[in-house]
């Protein structure tokens, strides 16, 4: 009862300054003061409107970024399942069953042209492991000179050979040299 | 069961804690030379820290040249010569026995007299002291080989065991004993369950005194010995690619050699010690150079579009033998290093590769392919004469003892790499089994003293 009692108080008591300010009229410097404030409200206003949509043009851009990023990740995932190629018995050269997996990855590196890789060459356990890293840098060399004439650029592709060092699958079964002939492109 | 499983773990802790290498002898018995190493007499209070005519047994077994026979046959027990009864081991068939004493001379100081008998001809003397010898009487010791005395340090009473082998192989054999040397090797353990699954080793050629000079989470390759012993050079993937290194096997200390892009591998010592061998693909393919090590300068040596790979020095340090592709199939060849002049060497089989020579420089030890099978075999330099020496399963990376008597190499047997040693006759053949991993690219030291 007693807060209506001095909110009524208020509510007459407010326009009754007000009319008092206006019967005493605005000096030239306050309404110079006040065209300013109006003004600097305005910029503050326009300023802030144009940040925020920078702010949502950068937004958009970053996802589209994201987007496009996200893109290749998966282009390099669907790559990286699809990285190794074998090879037949003392032999580097690339069998044409691989020429559809490798101008895949070629195409990707040509369109990714900051992608580097690295490009292993491995071989079976028979004959002797210096002779083997030779025969690991040949295949990985093969898939090397394959990429550059697919239009992929020297400087994304480096080539390191193990040789019969780190075999895929331990043992020296048939299937096991085989899994272990390939040259590996790694992202 | 369960008490079955607690021998078993037992067992394995044992076998762990002692030697990672053990041998097992295959072939090669039956043509051995019968000879008795008496147990030498302890004359001294408590105990002698080592069972030192065990190793001197092991050391002359694994030889391949003799057939130590166990305690059980020996008719007697002589500790010096003027005890033997040369006439009983006559007539048990043993013509050379080696007998001695050892004597506790201040701690951990031990004084040891040995000798090497040959009872064949002591019996033919019939144990007279004395002979007429150009109308006079003189001392009979034609039947004593070898009359030594030694003294030796406790701890290191297998080394004195050793050396006792290396004097006895020598006196009955005229070759050198290589019982006192080392050799490195790779082991690689499982790659799924080790941070760091490739080591690599030295031990005493017994496989004994194992030290691990690195463990790497990438692969070791090629190890090979400074002529002096002291240092080893090896190829390292630590940082990603192949990169020479030399270590010392002592101080530990190791240097960074080469890092050229490509393939930096397969580094051997020239005979002076003063250069490497190694093979380069810096130039687009592999190509054998030579560096000095003092000055770093490198000499190319081969220049070929084919693979030129594991060099290997003559004796004579002015040649090289390489392995090249350059007929088809790799072949060994012999370059010139002051003509480069290049020869063919090996034409027999499918395939002939990893060749070294041997330390009198008339043989070539090699990987042989024949009908798809990969065997050690050796061809005479002079007739080219070639014979494989192995029956074994994928051999590769041969390494010679240094008195040319025994070819270490790795080779596949029930699906795991291990060490296995062939003789240059081809006669004796053993197998060292390790306890975990694959064990490869094994390197005899040279003789260390």
């Amino acid at each position: 009862m007693k807060t209506s009692t001095s909110l009524r108080a208020l509510f007459i008591a407010v326009p009754v300054m007000t009319m008092m300010a206006c019967s005493s009229g605005p000096s030239e410097e306050e309404l110079a003061a006040e065209r300013n404030r109006i003004a600097a409200e305005q910029a503050e206003a326009q300023r802030a409107a144009e940040q925020a949509n920078a702010q949502r043009v950068q937004a958009e851009a970053a996802q589209r970024l994201a987007q496009a990023e996200e893109m290749v990740q998966q282009e390099r995932a669907a790559l990286e399942a699809e990285q190794t190629v074998y090879f037949d018995f003392d032999r580097s050269s690339i069998k044409a069953d691989f020429y559809g997996v490798l101008d895949k990855h070629a195409a990707f590196l040509v369109k990714n042209p900051k992608q580097s890789v690295v490009i292993q060459g491995h071989t079976d356990s028979r004959g002797t492991p210096e002779y083997n890293i030779a025969l690991g840098e040949r295949r990985a060399q093969a898939v090397e000179t394959y990429l550059l004439n697919a239009g992929v650029s020297a400087a994304q592709i480096s080539v390191v050979s193990f040789g019969e060092e780190k075999p895929a699958v331990t043992g020296a079964s048939e299937y096991a040299m085989a899994q272990n002939r390939r040259a590996v492109v790694i992202y | 069961m369960k008490k079955i499983i607690i021998l078993v773990a037992t067992w394995c802790v044992m076998f762990s804690a002692t030697a990672q290498l053990n041998i097992v002898i295959t072939e090669g018995v039956d043509n051995a030379t019968p000879i008795a190493i008496v147990p030498f007499k302890w004359e001294g209070e408590g105990f002698f820290p080592g069972e030192l005519t065990e190793v001197i047994n092991n050391d002359l077994r694994r030889s391949g040249r003799f057939n130590p026979i166990s305690m059980a046959r020996m008719p007697q027990f002589p500790s010096d010569v003027s005890a033997v009864n040369h006439q009983a081991w006559v007539d048990k068939g043993i013509n050379t026995i080696v007998l001695g004493s050892i004597k506790e001379v201040s701690a951990n100081k031990y004084k040891i007299d040995y000798a090497v008998v040959d009872t064949l001809k002591g019996a033919q003397l019939a144990g007279d002291a004395q002979i007429l010898k150009d109308g006079q009487l003189v001392s009979a010791k034609a039947h004593i080989i070898v009359a030594r005395s030694l003294t030796i340090s406790g701890t290191q009473y297998r080394q004195f065991a050793h050396r006792i082998s290396d004097v006895v192989y020598e006196a009955l054999t005229g070759q050198k004993g290589a019982f006192l040397t080392r050799i490195a090797y790779v082991v690689v353990k499982d790659t799924k369950k080790n941070a760091l699954p490739y080591q690599l080793i030295i031990a005493d050629y017994d496989g004994e005194n194992e030290t691990r000079l690195l463990s790497s989470p990438e692969p070791l390759m090629s190890p090979s010995w400074s002529p002096d012993g002291n240092k080893l050079a090896y190829v390292s993937f630590e940082n990603g690619r192949s990169q020479i290194f030399i270590q010392d096997i002592y101080t530990m200390n190791r240097v960074k050699l080469t890092d050229f892009k490509g393939i930096n591998g397969a580094p051997r010592f020239s005979p002076d010690g003063k250069k490497i061998a190694m093979v380069l693909s810096k130039d687009g393919n592999p190509e054998i150079y030579v560096i000095d090590i003092a000055t770093r300068v490198l000499s190319r040596i081969t220049r070929h579009r084919a693979i030129d790979t594991e060099p290997s020095w003559a004796p004579n340090g002015k040649e090289l033998i390489f392995s090249s592709d350059r007929g088809g199939k790799p072949q060994i060849y012999r370059v010139n290093l002051d003509t480069k002049r290049v020869k063919r060497l090996t034409f027999e089989g499918d395939m002939n590769l990893g060749g070294t020579i041997s330390p009198d420089g008339s043989e070539l030890v090699l990987v042989n392919r024949t009908n798809g099978n990969y065997h050690i075999a050796r061809q005479n330099l002079t007739d080219g004469a070639m014979q494989v020496l192995t029956k074994t399963y994928l051999d590769e990376s041969p390494s010679i003892a240094p008195n040319g008597s025994m070819i270490i190499y790795s080779t596949l047997h029930e699906g795991t790499q291990v060490l296995s040693l062939v003789s240059l006759d081809g006669r004796f053949k053993a197998r060292l089994p390790a306890v975990e991993g694959q064990i490869k690219a094994p390197s005899w030291s040279p003789f260390l003293m």
